[in-house]
């Protein structure tokens, strides 16, 4: 027998919109953390292929690098200020730097609290190759290498021409085969920006969610190519200057 | 064969626990690997030891009860291979064989090479299911699905829950299983009302376990005795980014 119903249904709260966490959940979560790091990776790379273009330049000659880098300071004048483009540049890039840094610290820290144990025997690895797992160290090495690189190129504190003298000379200086060890700091941090990109560029791809089936052949396929070109092209600079090709 | 076998022992939560060294003869090298298991045991309880406690159940590679960590690897190197099918053939004799449990703060330790997987049962709860009155199994072709998706979403639903993802993961992370499961259920019709709802569930549970998150090492499908692929993981992305902003 069916009792009619007496009292209405209780007025259920609203649900959550399904799905909808706000901003603060986004990055507390994972899965937000990690498309931080792929988004701001994604700054980093862009900026890394427009850099080791410029670098290039060099074998053009001295004027033609040293009128690229004037061009940096300049480029929309008088239209914009002196030096606009190029501060623009350094903050989206140090926001990048910190929001990589960010993520990866605090994923490091949870996935240190996920296996307080650690295992007796010595895991080998399964998957493919020690790359992957280079990424943590290797970025701590990146970052001790670009404040390096800062002092060095950028602001001349360790470099043997200082501020006032033109990038040409500040590069031509820098790696003098003299300061061999500079060049050879500079081969190993490259080397190991170039196993961070092999890892990261198509892993990036992987946490956006865009890395299904053929496509991530392609995209490891790219990262190989890609984090080679630009090892090779960054090398080519300090090696090229040791030999004494670029003077 | 003999063996030395060096096996994690531990009373039960609350103790530290430590690896404690066997001698194992006479291994045949058809056993399976908890065959092995099982000869040792018959011998300590004869000899009056507390036997070494594993879980186990089909035996036959698809339940997803037994696992453990063997010389470093999750279900051993054997690829694509619950511990229960790995067979002592694939061992040398003499060889000296590290055994330990799955490695990861969710997963306690309740003895021995036992842990508790209730945090991969919560996950589940959080949303890995379709709220809609199911009745009868529907004729097979009274809703379309595409070949492809069926297909994928077939290779999603073969995870058996093992938990030896997070075992070999360096971060600890369930991304593999949680992301068979959203495939699993966000390629078929069915799965579609609460694919949103579903996925930023399934993942604030996983955090809240206290998972790690995914670096996209790939270890977890490397051992993953299913073979589950990481394009579910991707999958999973894709989807908590179209749900979550």
């Amino acid at each position: 027998m069916v009792t009619p119903r007496t009292t209405p249904p209780k007025a259920q709260k609203t649900p959550k919109r399904p799905g909808r966490q706000g901003l603060s959940g986004f990055l507390r979560s994972s899965n937000g953390k990690k498309a931080v790091m792929a988004v701001s990776g994604a700054v980093l790379v862009l900026f890394l292929i427009g850099h080791m273009v410029g670098n290039l330049k060099i074998f053009l000659g001295e004027g033609t690098f040293n009128s690229y880098a004037e061009w940096l300071r300049t480029v929309g004048e008088p239209a914009l200020p002196a030096r606009t483009m190029l501060t623009l540049t350094e903050i989206v890039l140090a926001l990048a730097v910190i929001a990589h840094m960010w993520s990866a610290v605090s994923l490091a820290r949870r996935a240190a609290k996920a296996r307080p144990v650690k295992y007796a025997a010595r895991r080998k690895s399964q998957a493919n190759g020690y790359v992957v797992h280079t990424m943590r160290y290797g970025g701590v090495i990146i970052v001790l290498f670009v404040v390096w690189h800062l002092l060095d190129l950028t602001f001349g504190a360790v470099n043997p021409k200082g501020y006032d003298a033109t990038p040409y000379d500040r590069v031509v200086a820098g790696f003098d085969p003299s300061r061999w060890w500079v060049t050879a700091f500079y081969v190993v941090a490259l080397v190991m920006v170039g196993l961070h990109l092999r890892h990261g560029l198509w892993s990036a791809f992987q946490t956006l969610g865009l890395a299904n089936g053929r496509a991530r052949h392609l995209l490891n396929v790219g990262a190989a190519v890609l984090s080679t070109l630009l090892v090779l092209g960054f090398l080519a600079v300090p090696l090229a200057v040791m030999i004494g090709a670029v003077k | 064969m003999n063996l030395t076998l060096k096996v994690w022992r531990q009373n039960g939560p609350a103790d530290s626990g430590r690896m404690v060294t066997y001698q194992v003869e006479d291994v045949s090298p058809d056993m399976s690997f908890l065959e092995m298991l099982d000869v040792l045991n018959e011998r300590l309880i004869l000899e009056g030891d507390d036997p070494v406690a594993f879980d186990h159940d089909c035996r036959e590679g698809i339940c997803g009860m037994c696992g453990m960590v063997i010389n470093g690897v999750a279900h051993g190197e054997q690829r694509a291979t619950t511990t229960c099918q790995l067979h002592m053939r694939h061992f040398k004799d003499g060889d000296t064989v590290t055994i330990e449990p799955w490695r990861a703060a969710p997963f306690p330790v309740v003895k021995d090479l036992v842990v508790d997987r209730g945090a991969f049962d919560r996950i589940i709860q959080a949303g890995g299911f379709i709220s809609v009155p199911a009745g009868s199994a529907p004729d097979a072709h009274s809703i379309p699905v595409k070949k492809e998706n069926a297909d994928d979403a077939f290779d999603a639903a073969t995870c058996i829950g093992c938990g030896a993802c997070v075992a070999a993961c360096p971060n600890g992370s369930a991304s593999l299983f949680t992301a068979a499961k959203i495939t699993h259920l966000g390629l078929l019709p069915q799965g579609q009302p609460e694919r949103d709802s579903r996925v930023v569930a399934m993942v604030e549970q996983m955090d809240l376990e206290g998972f790690g998150g995914c670096t996209n090492t790939g270890e977890c499908t490397a051992v993953c005795p299913k073979g589950i692929s990481l394009d579910v993981i991707s999958q999973m992305n894709r989807d908590y980014l179209k749900a979550a902003n």
